[in-house]
């Protein structure tokens, strides 16, 4: 039976890791955007930030090795669909030395 | 106008700048740069001053860094520094060159860009990729990356380049194509009798001399070497040596026959400077004769290396000769090498030195 209730269209929240904001002068560390799926907030992100996209995927493409991205709690992939008002964690792991 | 003299320092952990007025006896540092990422090569474009590092970041890929204030700012991009979807990634931007307007960036795994742009959008030179050896390079201890990179300074369509551990390789039509420049050179860790191939040697650096185009200096994994044929045909210049083995050569700003060498003491026993006490190797003759270089180097209990791209002169008389440590040791000549003093200590590993003269 078809619902009269509105479409859900709220917004998904995104959140940035410091790092990746201090790297595009004008980014913020909280985000709202329309996304259906990961790999679509990479592009909003990268549309805002020209760039940030190559900060999180590679051009297998695929996330980059060491960044993770949490989907309500649940590591992600690029494929992942975003839910209305999903919160995603855009996170780099540890590394380095 | 009075000049100032930069010392651009790559580390593990960003961009350092040296800086000092036309004495060179007094330096300034400033840094670190870039949020501290991997450098494997900080360049100045004299024509326009601007700084480029070269950049591979663990979490976030490669980048080639810009500022076109002398450091005070910087910005960073890798539009276009891709392979195609479905390839092996690009993990880090490791030579910059800047020739007649255009940027040229050599990155790992070994393939080569240009811009036109100053380094905000880049192009692939696809040919090197496509050349019929490709599938056979295999990586070096650093990977498989194009850390010479050498652009002809009077003809744009010539440039040579090397890879660890390809060796050189030469395109005379733009990059188009290419073939490989390594005949002479040893592959020492080859079967016996397979020592000279095609292709392959683990070429470490490679310079070419002013005002000579066809005059190059090659310090490879295995030997030391002089090409006076632009890289056809390549005669050992190591005797009088105290290795063969070593990374980094510099040229002279305006005599061919000068070369600077910084010999270690093998691959197998650490690759420090030989004996644990420093010297830089000088020929004044192409390679027939050299003198080492030790006053005001540490001649006791010193374990460090120098890598590939982290010795460079300057264009000022007399040039100035700088080296950059493993263990993030700064030391510089303002006298050809005569004597050297130590201006930077306690820096990250270096990768890279090099300079620019600015009018300031």
């Amino acid at each position: 039976m078809p619902s009269d209730a509105p479409p859900n269209t709220a917004p998904v929240i995104v959140k940035l890791s410091p790092l990746l904001v201090d790297l595009f002068p004008g980014s913020t560390r909280r985000v709202e955007m329309q996304a259906d799926s990961v790999m679509a907030m990479v592009r909003e992100l990268d549309r805002r930030w020209p760039g940030m996209g190559d900060r999180i995927c590679d051009s297998r493409p695929a996330i980059r090795k060491h960044m993770n991205i949490f989907v309500d709690g649940e590591r992600a992939s690029l494929e992942t669909i975003l839910p209305p008002g999903s919160e995603v964690f855009v996170l780099t792991a540890i590394s380095g030395g | 106008m009075p000049e100032q003299v930069l010392v651009l320092i790559g580390t593990k952990k960003g961009v350092f700048i040296a800086q000092s007025d036309a004495t060179r006896s007094s330096w300034e540092l400033r840094g670190p740069f870039c949020e501290t990422w991997p450098m494997q090569h900080v360049i100045g474009d004299p024509a326009t001053g601007t700084i480029y590092g070269a950049a591979g970041n663990e979490w976030f890929g490669p980048a080639v860094w810009k500022s076109t204030d002398l450091g005070e700012s910087w910005s960073h991009s890798s539009e276009g520094l891709a392979y195609e979807a479905g390839q092996e990634p690009i993990k880090a931007v490791w030579s910059l060159a800047a020739r007649n307007g255009r940027l040229y960036a050599g990155v790992q795994p070994a393939g080569l860009f240009f811009s036109d742009d100053a380094g905000q959008s880049w192009t692939h030179m696809e040919g090197l990729q496509k050349h019929p050896t490709r599938p056979d390079w295999e990586p070096g201890g650093a990977g498989l990356i194009l850390h010479s990179l050498v652009p002809d300074h009077a003809d744009p369509d010539r440039i040579w380049i090397g890879i660890s551990s390809a060796g050189v390789f030469f395109t005379g039509d733009g990059g188009k194509t290419w073939e490989p420049r390594n005949k002479g050179t040893r592959a020492d860790f080859m079967p016996e009798g397979q020592n000279y191939p095609e292709f392959g040697q683990c070429v470490h650096c490679l310079v070419q001399a002013p005002g000579e185009p066809d005059l190059l200096y090659q310090q490879n994994h295995c030997g030391m070497y002089r090409s006076a044929d632009a890289g056809k045909t390549w005669e050992s210049i190591e005797a009088g040596l105290p290795s063969s083995f070593g990374f980094p050569a510099a040229v002279h700003p305006r005599d061919p026959s000068t070369l600077y060498l910084l010999p270690l003491n093998g691959d197998i026993h650490g690759r420090f400077v030989p004996d644990a006490k420093a010297a830089v190797w000088r020929t004044r003759d192409g390679g027939k004769n050299w003198q080492d270089m030790r006053e005001g180097l540490p001649q006791k209990n010193a374990f460090f290396g120098v890598l590939r791209q982290a010795m460079a002169a300057d264009r000022m008389e007399p040039a100035g000769v700088y080296f950059g440590t493993s263990g993030g040791a700064l030391f510089a000549s303002n006298n050809e090498g005569d004597s050297w003093s130590c201006i930077a200590e306690h820096l990250p590993s270096i990768s890279s030195v090099e300079t620019m003269v600015v009018a300031r």
